[in-house]
């Protein structure tokens, strides 16, 4: 799958130049301003509701802009970064640990395994504590001291307490204000919410992103909407993997679309593998659940020392368990980063430590710390997972350990944009998990959130003002031939897939890929294993358009034709995440290729030849993308091997 | 892979059909099988819908998105309960273990005039949004705020307020309510934003404006049934819609317009 090099660019992230610490302020200073009366002139179409794409058609309005969003369920508030559960990092200090905008950033850097830009996480780390500002400002009701005071807990990855947290569902609370604050606009004129919509085409105009195609989810219309520019914030790409924590809708297809209009798709294989979800019951599972993160701070990961023992683990001593992370681990302990917790539960469940009936878990036991801090404090600080917990499985966590096993929760990849947030493609800008920019090949937790909110609230009101003010704009009309066109390619699309009418359902190729991607491209990878996914990927994408059965009409709500719109680009999504996983022959963050191991299996980097961004341009369906490189550079952090011992 | 039983069961399942919102509707039976207790209701439904794809049948449409009992999107009357037979469980976190092979179940969507049905128990919620823009919010815009700690706010406040932005906005609580009303809804939001100091400012004209946009958009008035808070499957309490009449009293008497 290698090809010739003659094509490759070097993509410019426009990152500014000088100390880091100033970089954005100068940045800031700059950019050009949009007079206050003029801001009225411009319009925005935002697509995705979640924290990214609320906060920012909220605060664009709130500027003035004329803000156009679309979200694919039935309100902008159900998106699914309402599922985070633990919490959202902030650099505040208030517990007085040793925390700061530099250790932020730094863990962050470290954390993403050396494969982010500085400039974009020094940012990030910056605006962080005007995130929990805002947020307590709108009326969110984080989890306070007696005193009245704001509370903070301790996360995966780091060594100071800087996460807030309201309960577990902290993402609920984060979205429910960014939502209201939408809702303000909303009432004010300046923002008009469509639901029930989903992208289908990006429109360009003259190189220029313009407008976009949605399917009206309810009557089966198509609907064309221009604008000056126009805002991606739709999400990750878990759901490739068919099984995941990712909610049933959240799906690839406006962001990949997008790719195939002309927007680089960047570090694909960047996945993050939670590892703390209820492991798999049965064939009939349709999704993943995460149980948070924060239950490593109390809780203790083991399994037995005998291989295949079949007691059940009240009858397992204390010096017959193996507590894994503990013991390799002893300075972290069960709060090592994600990836690496996760590839270790999968190392002791593949060498036949694993429990339940499938093999396929481990113990997180809360024995410990029920005893220490007593069973209601506990009840206090986890009850609602303990109860979610026992819902799904009928087990009582409080007597008997929970068994979790890893599963895929997050993309780092998402498409490519420079320090603007703005894609290669003028005017199409991406924010939050669609984009690729701000953890690397690692994602540390309660990150997400604040990303999504940082580039909403505090970023693209900067950047996309500079956009509209270094540029002209002539008058984009639905009626032109660039959006009749994509119309017809969008129409014609779907009535393709109604019309094959052959005999496996759309949900059996997903399963099909999913099982694909999990074991070849998912927590190990090594170079057969993924010749051969690419090959497995391309005979079934044939076959689905073959014999993929699609039952109701064009007309009305037809569920099934919208998942197959959505399987058939994660049916070539997937092969391009395999070619990256191939392509980037070292292991970092998330990313483990087998080739690529220390003595102690750990991620090995290979600096000298990996230290870049791959973006892909798409080139056809069945053609080989071109792969171009964005180099990276860190003048701040120093490149170490990551170490959590 | 193995669930923690192995028993499979057959149900009788009575399930509302309606194409769109101009068509009459009526039940339809299906008899299926082979259904796991470790399957969740969903997905008790996802297997019937394989069935009718292969059988050439259009599948049966209902909201859902996070299956995680967050995202409120799940919806379904089941055997005339929101969300089904378990305590503050929705309909997505109810697992099949609840039931027996054998049973009949009923299925139907919320039922209130202002949630008409799109189509089968797929309904329209959009009033809810409609409310929530009439006042339920801080009017405050992205900027620079006062540090978070500069706000001092009681735990128990914090805890009340927590408990009452726990709401998902499934609308439970108007399915279940015989006149329909959607008091306990709004109060939560009217509750949340009332008991901190951000919100308490303009607690009087947000709940005008938000009871004033219910009564406009169909939703009918609290009678004190209580149906409600034992169906909603986030244990959002009453006293929430006591707090709200106390608020609007309050904004009654002060009113300058």
């Amino acid at each position: 799958m290698t090809q010739e090099n003659t094509m490759i660019k070097k993509l410019d992230g426009k990152v500014p130049t000088g100390p880091v610490q100033d970089r954005w302020k100068t940045h800031k200073f700059n950019m050009k301003l949009v007079n206050p009366a003029n801001k009225r002139k411009y319009s925005v179409l935002v697509v995705g509701t979640g924290l990214a794409g609320a906060s920012a058609a909220a605060s664009l309005a709130e500027l003035g802009y004329n803000v156009t969003t679309f979200c694919i369920q039935d309100s902008p508030r159900r998106a699914h970064s309402i599922a985070a559960q633990g919490g959202i990092n902030a650099a505040k200090n208030y517990p007085n640990d040793g925390d700061s905008v530099y250790r932020l950033f730094y863990d962050t850097v470290k954390g993403g395994d050396y494969r982010a830009r500085e400039s974009n996480v020094y940012r990030l780390a910056e605006v962080s504590s005007s995130i929990i500002d805002q947020c307590v400002a709108q009326g969110v009701p984080f989890a306070r001291e007696y005193g009245g005071t704001l509370s903070n807990r301790s996360f995966g990855g780091a060594q100071v307490s800087r996460t807030f947290y309201a309960r577990g569902q902290t993402g609920q609370q984060l979205l429910l204000g960014a939502y209201s604050a939408m809702m303000k606009e909303v009432s004010k004129g300046k923002i008009k919410s469509y639901t029930r919509r989903e992208m289908v085409e990006l429109v360009t105009v003259e190189g220029k992103a313009r407008g976009i195609v949605v399917r009206n989810i309810v009557t089966g219309e198509f609907e064309s909407y221009s604008a000056d520019a126009v805002i991606l914030a739709t999400g990750g790409y878990g759901n490739v993997y068919y099984l995941s924590t990712n909610a049933k809708a959240s799906n690839a297809s406006a962001a990949f679309r997008a790719y195939k209009k002309g927007a680089y798709f960047a570090n694909p294989c960047y996945t993050q593998i939670h590892p703390t979800c209820i492991p798999v019951s049965g064939d009939h599972q349709s999704k993943l659940t995460l149980m948070s993160e924060s239950l490593r701070n109390d809780g203790r990961v083991w399994v037995p020392k005998i291989k295949g023992d079949k007691r059940s683990p009240d009858q397992i001593p204390e010096n017959e368990r193996d507590y894994y992370l503990e013991r390799i681990y002893p300075s972290f302990g069960n709060l090592v980063p994600r990836d690496v917790a996760s590839r270790n539960a999968k190392l002791q469940c593949d060498a036949g430590f694993g429990v339940s009936a499938t093999g396929m878990a481990v113990y997180l036991d809360f024995a410990d710390a029920i005893q220490r801090k007593g069973e209601d404090k506990i009840r206090a600080e986890y009850g609602n997972l303990f109860e979610m917990y026992e819902r799904i499985t009928d087990q009582n966590p409080y007597k008997v350990p929970m068994m979790i096993y890893p599963a895929i929760h997050y993309t780092m990849g998402g498409l490519w944009v420079d320090y603007n947030l703005m894609s290669n493609v003028p005017g199409l800008f991406v924010l939050g998990e669609a984009n690729f920019s701000d953890h690397g090949a690692n994602r540390l937790g309660a990150s997400a959130l604040m990303q999504g909110l940082a580039d909403g609230y505090f970023v693209i009101p900067y950047t996309i003002g500079n956009y509209f003010a270094s540029e002209k704009f002539a008058k984009v009309e639905t009626t032109q031939t660039e959006f009749a066109t994509a119309l017809t390619t969008s129409k014609n699309k779907y009535a393709q897939l109604l019309a094959i009418n052959g005999t496996k359902t759309v949900d059996e190729y997903h399963r099909a890929l999913g099982h694909i991607m999990w074991e070849k491209v998912g927590m190990g990878r090594n170079e057969a294993g993924l010749k051969k996914a690419i090959s497995d990927i391309q005979a079934l994408r044939a076959d689905f358009w073959k014999n993929v059965k699609v039952s109701g009409l064009s007309v009305d709500v037809n569920t099934e034709l919208e998942k197959a719109g959505r399987v058939a680009d994660f049916l070539e999504l997937g092969e391009l995440m395999a070619l990256d996983a191939l392509e980037r022959k070292e292991s970092c963050g998330g990313h483990f290729r087998e080739e690529s191991q220390t003595p102690e299996n750990e991620a090995m980097r290979d600096d000298a030849n990996f230290c870049h961004v791959a973006a892909w341009e798409f080139q056809g369906v069945d053609a080989v993308p071109t792969r171009h490189i964005e180099e990276l550079t860190f003048e701040t952090v120093k490149l170490t091997q990551r170490s959590y011992k | 892979m193995s669930g923690s039983n192995h028993d499979t069961m057959s149900l009788n399942l009575k399930v509302w059909r309606q194409k769109n919102n101009k068509d009459k509707g009526s039940m339809v039976d299906y008899k299926l099988d082979g259904v796991s207790p470790d399957m969740s209701f969903l997905e008790m439904m996802d297997t019937l819908n394989t069935k009718l794809v292969k059988e050439q049948g259009d599948t049966i449409a209902f909201d859902h998105d996070c299956r995680e009992g967050i995202c409120g999107m799940c919806s379904m009357m089941i055997n005339g309960q929101a969300h089904g037979p378990e305590a503050e469980t929705t309909t997505c976190q109810l697992h099949m273990r609840k039931f027996k092979s054998g049973d009949t179940i009923v299925i139907e969507p919320w039922r209130a005039k202002a949630f008409p049905v799109l189509k089968d128990l797929m309904v329209d919620r959009s009033a809810f949004d409609q409310i929530i823009a009439a006042g339920g919010f801080v009017n405050v815009n992205t900027g620079n705020p006062q540090d978070a700690n500069a706000i001092l706010i009681g735990q128990e406040n914090a805890e009340l307020a927590m408990d009452a932005a726990a709401c998902i906005g499934c609308g439970a609580c108007v399915a279940s309510c015989k006149n329909a009303s959607a008091m306990l809804f709004v109060s939560a939001k009217i509750s949340q934003l009332a008991l901190l100091p951000q919100g308490e400012v303009e607690s009087e004209a947000r709940t005008r404006d938000m009871v004033a946009k219910m009564d406009e958009l169909g939703f009918g008035n609290c009678t004190n049934e209580a149906e409600c808070e034992a169906q909603c499957p986030k244990g959002i309490k009453i006293e929430n819609i006591a707090r709200m009449n106390r608020e609007w009293v309050k904004g009654a008497f002060a009113a300058r317009k």
